[in-house]
């Protein structure tokens, strides 16, 4: 059985073409800007058989078009890879295009095994420096690193996405250290740059949390312009939102 | 002028406008790229009418009326908007934006249309249609039963075309611009002299029905003369097959003001002309869609006197001058023309509008350069609706049809509708809780539904009381249809549009149904949950306990969508049964208009939590906001219903902000044609498109004046969103807008 924290029939965020989203839940990253702090507890979610969500996708797959499919979000998904894993077996038996969005620092062998059938995955590298990543999620960012460095080996598509919020993770020196870290790998299909926003605000209020990034703005024009520059400077494909 | 050769085939023996098209059109693969903006002299035409427009608004919606001229085809003489720069000509009346009366229809009608914007009718005319000549509107009621009426006022059966012409009507408007009045004439007079067998009621009423066509057809001829324009011959300019075309319709909205007027699919008819002269250079592109832009003008200017009331059913002065775009042919060709584009382009040179209805009829094999530009239109203008056309191609077995009103097939030439308004499903189901009494106001509606044993709703015994009550309200419903068809036929016959369709042809009757989602929302919550009604001291349900949860449609839920596809078949197949009028076939639509909202007013709470009075989702659609695992499971659950249960049309009307097709323009329209493209692979029939944000419609109902253009689409059409009632402008802003929740 997987947790499952809700679903988009409609995604065209998380990956290419329109997508299934599946949100699963629990997550171990406590990112400052987290617009679904709903998915952080790993207690939490409807435990749903695998099959209804094969039958969903099989439901939505002929609005997949020729680049959809099914992206598996969270939360964060490899958590749960080892459940994951014959679900992906039987998407891929249909066919079916898989996304994998992950934050990269969950790696063992059920994710390693999981990833043989993932299609492209959506990588969140938070921040280069790694006490910068650390302030924002309170983990290192040696792991997720890592496995950048282990996709780009086993020759996984991938496109790196990047939220950029003000005073937190938009500072010139560090985008240019991304894109020099990045720079050479050949299986970046595209970088993707998420202004910060605060849609999540409402959920911590219902929480009954405080909203950790309170007071900081949403991204000017400038700020993204700025930033989409630094990263076109060393990617072909620089994508904003 | 030398008449233009074309490929000769069966059309040159017979009225066969099929066979022309087959043998004549130049389907077009490529994109939107030779697309022109529009002329000066477009632009002055248009910024004329816009300032009439602004003054029919500033006028309570009316600019002016002719309150003494009955129309008629030839009542009027020639009205121009500016003579000199009009290269399509014909107005109804001899003004702008001048609405006309057409008495037969109801007198009391149009009186009361006219006293509510400060007019009298003419004493004459009044005299003429209370003592000398009856109305469709006093025969019907004339034979209407107790019963009837009781439906009627009540909210079970809602809408029907018994104070207004019935309309959905579409002549073959193309045929004056083929053959010329005289050809057609000719080919009419055989008609009478070939109709045969004992001389029964119905050969009589075939034979009087024709002689009037005839005559129309005559009458025609004083229209085109009052215009210099002689259409007894056929057309031999790009220029004149536009002209003819329209001088078909004007007859037609002259004459007629039903409901819905529509044009059929002429785009890519008169598209083999305007190929023709471009071909020989007598043409260029500029004036080609000039043509279009102007021809545009004058179907955006069609206008038609209504009740205020009539809003309520038909919010924003809606005509459905539906034109359908696109659809392939049997042979496997697709009949998408530049002139397809060039209509579309009208919606970019004279900016967005609700009409004509632009109807795209969707294949999957349509080239991908005007899928693509239809889905660009629909993003920058949210003016048209899609069909299935693979389904409808098929299931209605011919590949020459239009679209009557919203979602209605009507293969054009051959076959007429009979327009049946709808009833009220989810008032029905109180019906059946309520021993067959009117939650509202008691009264009793079906005799013989017993009252239920258990306090929690069971649903074997609500099913079975259900089915008594829809069995009984097919049958009330049937009998005001064929009163209203025969009286309409008798008094207010449209001799000028039958006069362009073939002798004798057959008839749909649409029967509709609203209410749909929350009657099976309503079952779903009684099989799924504890449902327990509260009930008054006269012991009808006023409200509803809800214990634990249930599956509501629009989330790809088979538990309750197929309660939904199950409803639709049982009270088709009810209907299905009964003896129609005409011996028309009878057909059925899941199809609200704006009435959704009115319905809602006249219905006690239901069992899925819906309080008494608020409004039911249009068409087809979930229920607002209970659609919650986005656009596609939603899209998923409608298109669970059968159409061959449905085959008037499945309605659906989909929102989403422009933010959640995607980040930019070009991702935007090619998610847009793969959930087109899937929509539709799985047997689903229509779609409307916008794309808008909610706050955009909040500020417009603010502030109205920076929004003169905004077009919605409703239900099967589009409206002004500043011309629709406050209640019409909420209701359209707490639907769901599918937005990513991300």
């Amino acid at each position: 059985m997987l947790k499952i924290h809700s679903y988009e029939s409609m995604g065209t965020y998380d990956g290419p073409g329109l997508r299934l989203v599946v949100f699963l839940q629990g997550c171990r990253f406590r990112c400052l800007y987290c617009a679904n702090p709903d998915t952080i507890p790993e207690t939490g979610g409807i435990l749903t058989d695998p099959e209804e969500i094969l039958r969903m996708a099989m439901s939505q797959k002929p609005f997949f078009g020729k680049k959809g499919g099914v992206t598996f979000s969270g939360g964060e998904p490899t958590l749960q890879a080892e459940a994951l894993l014959p679900l992906c077996k039987r998407l891929k038996e249909e066919g079916i295009h898989i996304c994998l969005d992950t934050n990269g620092n969950n790696f063992n062998d059920h994710t390693k095994a999981l990833y043989q059938y993932i299609d492209m995955a959506l990588l969140d590298v938070k921040e280069i420096n790694p006490e910068r990543h650390r302030m924002l999620t309170s983990h290192s960012n040696e792991q997720t690193l890592m496995t950048a460095a282990w996709l780009e080996e086993t020759g996984k598509p991938m496109r790196l996405r990047y939220v950029l919020v003000p005073g937190y993770s938009d500072f010139e020196e560090d985008l240019h250290a991304f894109g020099e870290h990045f720079q050479n790998y050949q299986y970046i299909d595209r970088v993707e740059i998420l202004p910060y926003h605060t849609y999540g605000v409402h959920k911590y209020e219902s929480l009954n949390e405080p909203y950790p990034l309170a007071g900081v703005n949403e991204n000017s024009v400038e700020q993204v312009a700025k930033a989409t520059e630094i990263f076109k400077l060393y990617f072909r494909n620089v994508w904003t939102q | 002028m030398p008449e233009i050769k074309f490929k000769d085939g069966l059309w040159n023996q017979e009225i066969n406008l099929r066979d022309f098209i087959q043998n004549n059109i130049i389907p077009y693969d490529g994109d939107a790229s030779f697309l022109v903006g529009p002329t000066e002299r477009t632009i002055h035409v248009w910024n004329i009418c816009l300032e009439a427009i602004q003054e029919e608004r500033a006028n309570n919606g009316v600019r002016s009326i002719d309150a003494k001229t009955i129309s008629t085809i030839s009542s009027h003489k020639a009205g121009y908007i500016d003579k000199d720069a009009e290269l399509i000509v014909g107005l109804q009346t001899d003004a702008l934006l001048r609405r006309a009366i057409k008495p037969t229809g109801g007198i009391n009608v149009v009186m009361k249309a006219c006293k509510e914007n400060g007019l009298e009718v003419d004493a004459k005319v009044v005299e003429i249609y209370k003592h000398y000549r009856k109305t469709h509107n006093e025969g019907v009621f004339d034979v209407y039963t107790e019963e009837i009426r009781r439906f009627r006022t009540l909210g079970y059966l809602t809408g029907l075309p018994d104070n207004y012409a019935r309309g959905r009507v579409i002549g073959d408007y193309r045929r004056l611009a083929l053959y010329g009045l005289d050809r057609l004439i000719e080919a009419k007079e055989i008609d009478m002299r070939t109709l045969g067998g004992p001389m029964s009621d119905g050969r009589i009423r075939l034979l009087e029905e024709v002689r009037e066509q005839i005559k129309a057809l005559h009458e025609m001829k004083i229209l085109g003369e009052y215009y210099g324009l002689d259409i007894s011959r056929p057309a031999y300019t790009a220029q004149e097959a536009v002209q003819w075309v329209y001088m078909a319709y004007l007859a037609a909205v002259k004459e007629q003001d039903g409901a819905a007027m529509s044009l059929g699919n002429v785009s890519s008819f008169l598209d083999i002309y305007i190929s023709y002269d471009l071909n020989n250079g007598s043409i260029d592109e500029v004036f080609a869609q000039e043509l279009i832009d102007q021809f545009v003008i004058k179907l955006r200017m069609v206008r038609h006197l209504r009740m205020a009331s009539y809003n309520d059913i038909f919010a924003g002065d809606p005509t459905w001058v539906t034109e359908s775009l696109g659809g392939c042919m049997n042979d496997g060709r697709h009949k998408v023309t530049k002139t397809s584009f060039r209509f579309l382009q009208t919606l970019y040179n004279l900016g967005s509008s609700p009409e004509p209805n632009m109807t795209v009829l969707w294949s999957q094999v349509l080239p991908e350069g005007f899928k693509e530009f239809c889905a660009k239109v629909s993003i920058d203008t949210s003016s048209i609706q899609y069909e299935n056309d693979d389904l409808m191609r098929v299931f209605r077995k011919s590949d020459d049809y239009g679209i009557a009103c919203c979602v209605s097939f009507q293969e054009i030439g051959k076959q007429i509708q009979f327009f049946g308004a709808r009833t009220n499903l989810a008032k029905a189901l109180l019906l059946a809780l309520n021993e067959g009494r009117c939650e509202n106001t008691g009264t009793l509606m079906v005799a013989g539904i017993p009252p239920l044993k258990s306090e929690v709703l069971d649903i074997k015994e609500v099913m079975t009381n259900y089915n008594l009550v829809l069995k009984q309200i097919a049958r009330v419903y049937n009998e005001a249809i064929n009163i209203i068809h025969f009286m309409h036929d008798k008094y207010n016959y449209e001799k000028s549009q039958m006069a362009f369709i073939d002798t004798n042809p057959s008839i749909n009757l649409a029967y509709g149904a609203a209410g749909l989602s929350i009657a099976a929302d309503s079952l779903s919550a009684i099989k799924y949950a504890k449902v327990k009604p509260r009930r008054n001291a006269q012991g009808l349900t006023e409200g509803f306990d809800i214990e634990g949860s249930f599956p509501c449609f629009g989330n790809d839920d088979d538990r309750v969508d197929l309660i939904a596809k199950d409803i639709t078949h049982v009270f088709s197949d009810m209907l299905s049964e009964l003896p129609v009028y005409k011996k028309a076939t009878p057909t059925l639509s899941i199809l609200t208009i704006t009435s959704n909202v009115m319905y809602g007013t006249k219905t006690g709470a239901t069992p899925d939590g819906r309080k008494k009075g608020f409004p039911f989702a249009p068409g087809a659609n979930p229920m607002h906001g209970r659609d919650e695992k986005g656009a596609i499971a939603s899209l998923n659950s409608v298109a669970k219903i059968d159409y061959e249960d449905a085959q008037d049309g499945v309605s659906n009307t989909f929102s989403i902000i422009p933010q959640s097709l995607g980040s930019n323009d070009e991702e935007k329209i090619e998610n847009l044609v793969s959930m087109l493209d899937g929509y539709f692979s799985i047997g689903a029939h229509h779609l409307n498109v916008n794309v808008m944000n909610r706050e955009m419609l909040e500020d417009a109902m603010e502030n109205p004046e920076n929004y003169q253009q905004l077009t919605v689409r409703v239900s099967g059409y589009a409206v002004h969103f500043v011309q629709l009632s406050k209640q019409h402008q909420l209701e359209l802003i707490s639907r769901s807008f599918h937005q990513k929740m991300h």
